[in-house]
């Protein structure tokens, strides 16, 4: 609504500038791409695995060697094996999985599903509660409430994600018995709803099964808030220190001038400029999360991306490791540009 | 000479005076911040444990005795024991150690680096500042444990290489501080000035601008110490970081995960010690940017 | 005068330092019939915060104390949070001084007048558009439906500045406080701001509290004036008596603005001695 208002004068030249912008964002997010490629390319090279002799094994001759070794490639410069890996990674290609013998690209499709599940929701519960918190914590600045938001803001960056799921798992699963244990479903009802999105708790409803929906909650439920303490920790901090920088603005002094009641000073003066770099705030911390499920999924046996790569990674299995940091990757420097380029076209200031 | 007046006076006659006048005011306002102070002594502990630890631990952090296997805590086992029979409050205390090595050389690496990397980027500019600050960028849009952990995988398993993974994700961050820091400088009349003296770039950025910088670095490196500590420990969990028998915390709570519905206590101490470092570190460093960095106050 | 429409007495504001509380307001007392009233002072005199001191606009932790200030028969410092705001905005308002900062920038500049009469009245949609419309109008905003429709950052400073008089004057408010209206404005437009001011609160019979550094400003655009220096009135008189004053901080003050057709080689800046000021 707040756009169309605008539109009314000069509309050309802002579809220009929308253009350009959006040449210019995908210029960007192509580089930065690129940037990710040459990292995993360089990582998977300096891997002191010979990967011809884990092709070739230990017993193979010279011959068989160099043979292998040009089958694969390797003998090219490595500009030019650069470029064929990046060939192969658009054409979706990221090689063979030693643990699991599938192409790497299909497991990654088959497990992300359930790490965007896990993921969502916890950002959900991070923006419902962070948002809040951040706010009160603004406007009692210095009062107990802050202080409490504050220490409870601090922990969130001080508590290891992994550590919290264990003693969650121990406290909520094994002790009060409130949550279902580790992994996504329990195994009965493990592959009866057809995938249609991939997210079980979407899934279960389509299929009209609440059985499988409320068990697939209680397994998700335990993982999601503790993802989600994280991102509110983040969230609330970061809406604490906007909405202290919107308080003291004089603007927010005008509204109080005007005699505007105290809730719409603070929720429609103070925070109406602010939901646009909360939005940043949020894609980052959404992006954060598939970080951290990393850790959570590891320790929930979640089967997502974050629980494919650490097996992974305890395999040695690189193309595995290099195809998952691809990925997660990918999705962190789309979900940062996106919402850098939404705080552009949201925000009416940097519109004129 | 040196009184609260003298600290204090508001057109101080040199630079001694001045900056110990500042110096009083940070202090000042740095002990009225409650949790900076209980952060400032949490550090101050960590550092003591880790340089006494053989005179505080009861017990060997390694020797093993396996009729003490897994015994809940009590009085002659604070933290209890692990399922080889080992202390686990003194394999706390020898962490510490480890800890501290870690987040000292992931600071002494990456924040130096940083910041030479920043300050060139700004006081040159153009299409050198473009370059660096490109990839700066790609490495700053990446997943940092992501990327330390792919670094870990493709160096083996090991502290020495969870140190150099986590600072080659944990500069970028510096750089950018850094040249932002030395472009607002850059256009100030006392550079211009100091340009004009005739002074080297080399000097310009010795003497004038890493020295403005330092305090804000201070500050994100020690609000950074939270988050380097707790990657540590997570690579530890993995099995990436410190290898056993190395009394690392992230790796304790790895080995205690077994245990976890039964014998809480081997997962759950070394985690802990984990938080109230972190949390100490946290602390410190939000005082520290009230005083220091008053700008940024509560930003991330 | 009978009973004054805003009466001040013994005013102080203070704020904490690291060397302990400092007042920024001294003990300032006057009062204010319906009429235009001007305070000067240099920046850090203290004028803005007397300003929104009564409003009871200073947060924590400063602190306002006063032993009377009374407006229209009402104790500010006794009114509770809710009759406060009750009462700004609809009786007291204040013309802040930067259009840049002082409008909501993600606000249209509409709904923005509109909310300051929806705080006050509750009237219908269309009555509030027709009523901002007619308030853009009486601050000779041209093509106001256009403009109403602007966000703060498309409007030049002076626009600006008629925006916030049109805001703060739509609720018809019996007291006027401007801090500073025109300093942020090109000097071109200064005078048409003022000229404004001028014709809207005779027009309505407000109370005017302008406030401003610019002696001649305030010579010229009110009755009577109020010098202040480093928290304290030193000097109040009318304002076609200013010539005359008699405190060594306003001759000096005088005597530092130039003259057209100046025979001076230098001009002369204040003497803090001579008054025994404490001087920044």
């Amino acid at each position: 609504m707040a756009i169309a208002d605008n539109s009314t004068d000069g509309s050309l030249h802002g579809v220009m500038r929308f253009v350009r912008s959006l040449a210019g964002f995908v210029v960007v997010v192509a580089l930065t791409f690129l940037g990710l490629l040459a990292i995993t390319f360089f990582i998977g090279r300096v891997v002191p695995i010979d990967p011809v002799l884990s092709v070739v094994g230990d017993r193979a001759t010279q011959e068989q060697y160099d043979a292998a070794k040009i089958a694969m490639g390797l003998d090219r410069p490595l500009i030019v094996q650069f470029f064929s890996y990046v060939g192969n990674v658009l054409g979706g290609d990221l090689g063979q999985s030693v643990s699991t013998n599938r192409a790497v690209a299909a497991d990654l499709v088959r497990v992300f599903p359930a790490t965007l599940e896990l993921a969502t929701l916890g950002i959900i519960i991070g923006v419902l509660l962070g948002v809040p918190m951040g706010v009160a914590a603004a406007v009692y600045q210095g009062r107990a409430a802050d202080q409490i938001i504050r220490v409870l803001a601090l922990l969130g960056y001080s508590v290891p994600a992994f550590w919290l799921g264990l003693v969650g798992l121990a406290v909520f699963y094994a002790g009060l018995g409130w949550v279902a244990g580790p992994g996504r479903i329990d195994i009965f009802y493990d592959g009866i709803v057809p995938p249609v999105t991939g997210l079980l708790l979407i899934d279960s409803l389509i299929a009209g099964d609440t059985d499988i929906f409320f068990n697939a909650l209680d397994h998700i439920a335990l993982p999601a808030v503790i993802l989600g303490f994280f991102s509110l920790a983040y969230i609330a901090r970061m809406t604490r220190s906007f909405m202290l920088d919107q308080l003291g603005q004089e603007y927010v002094t005008t509204a109080r001038v005007k005699g505007v009641a105290e809730w719409r000073v603070i929720w429609v003066h103070a925070f109406a400029p602010i939901r646009v770099p909360l939005i940043t705030v949020i894609g980052l911390s959404y992006a954060g999360l598939l970080e951290g499920s990393v850790m959570i999924e590891t320790v929930f046996s979640w089967p997502g991306i974050g629980n494919y790569l650490t097996v992974a990674l305890l395999n040695a299995d690189m193309n595995a490791v290099l195809g998952a940091t691809l990925v997660i990757g990918s999705v962190f420097i789309f979900i940062n540009k996106i919402s850098d380029v939404l705080y552009r076209i949201l925000d009416p200031r940097s519109r004129s | 000479m040196i009184s609260r007046d003298w600290l204090l006076d508001t057109s101080p006659t040199s630079r001694l005076q001045a900056n110990a006048g500042r110096a009083y005011i940070a202090a000042g306002q740095l002990l009225r911040n409650p949790l900076a102070v209980i952060g400032g002594i949490i550090i101050l502990l960590l550092i003591l444990t880790a340089a006494f630890a053989p005179w505080i631990a009861p017990e060997s952090p390694v020797g093993q005795n396996l009729q003490n296997r897994l015994l809940p805590p009590s009085a002659s086992h604070w933290m209890g024991t692990d399922e080889l029979g080992r202390d686990i409050f003194s394999r706390v205390i020898y962490g510490s150690r480890i800890t501290l090595m870690i987040v000292a050389l992931v600071a002494v690496i990456s924040a130096p680096l940083g910041l030479i990397i920043g300050a060139v980027s700004g006081y040159f500019g153009g299409w050198i500042d473009r370059i660096i600050m490109g990839v700066t960028d790609v490495f700053l849009s990446m997943p940092k444990l992501i990327l330390a952990l792919a670094f870990v995988a493709a160096l083996g398993p090991g502290i020495e290489n969870a140190i150099i993974a986590i600072a080659i994700t944990a500069w970028p961050a510096y750089a950018r501080i850094a040249r932002a820091e030395t472009m607002t400088f850059c256009n100030s009349e006392f550079i211009a000035a100091t340009r004009l003296l005739g002074a080297s770039h080399m000097r310009v950025i010795t003497r004038h601008v890493l020295p403005l910088c330092v305090s804000s670095m201070i500050v994100r490196v020690t609000l950074d110490m939270a988050g380097i500590i707790l990657t540590a420990a997570g690579l530890g969990f993995l099995g990436l970081g410190a290898q056993p028998p190395l009394p690392e915390w992230g790796a304790m709570i790895s080995r205690g995960r077994t245990f976890i519905l039964d014998q809480w206590w081997v997962a759950t101490m070394p985690g802990f010690a984990i938080i109230l470092v972190s949390l100490g570190f946290c602390f410190l460093g939000d005082g520290l940017r009230d005083v220091l960095d008053p700008k940024q106050s509560g930003k991330s | 005068m009978s009973a004054p429409l805003l009466s001040i007495e013994d005013l102080r504001v203070s704020f904490p330092t690291p060397k302990g509380r400092i007042e920024v307001v001294k003990g300032v007392t006057f009062d204010l019939g319906r009429e235009r009233l001007g305070i000067v002072g240099e920046s850090g005199s203290g004028k803005s915060m007397t300003g929104r001191a009564i409003l009871r606009l200073i947060r924590p932790p400063g602190v306002v104390t006063a032993s009377r200030m009374q407006f229209d028969g009402m104790d500010l410092m006794a009114l509770s949070e809710a009759d406060m705001r009750a009462l700004r905005g609809a009786r007291i308002s204040m013309i802040m001084q930067d259009p840049k900062f002082s409008l909501n920038p993600v606000m249209t500049v509409g709904r923005q007048i509109g909310e300051a009469l929806r705080a006050h009245e509750r009237l219908p949609r269309a009555a509030i558009r027709a009523r901002v419309i007619e308030m853009l109008n009486a601050v000779r905003i041209n093509d106001p439906e256009r403009v109403a429709k602007m966000y703060p950052h498309e409007v030049s400073g002076g626009m600006g500045q008629r925006v916030m008089i049109a805001m703060m004057l739509i609720p018809k408010p019996s007291l006027l406080i401007a801090d500073e209206p025109t300093s942020a404005l090109d000097v071109s437009v200064q005078a048409q701001v003022l000229d404004l001011i001028d014709d809207l609160v005779r027009e309505t019979g407000m109370g005017l509290l302008l406030i401003s550094h610019d002696l001649n400003l305030v010579a010229r655009y009110c009755d009577r004036i109020l010098v202040m220096n480093a928290g304290e009135v030193v000097e109040s008189c009318a304002a076609r008596d200013l010539h005359a004053a008699s405190h060594p901080y306003t001759k000096g003050l005088l005597a530092a603005v130039p003259q057209m057709h100046e025979t001076r080689d230098v001009l002369p800046v204040l003497d803090r001695s001579a008054w025994g000021g404490t001087g920044t």
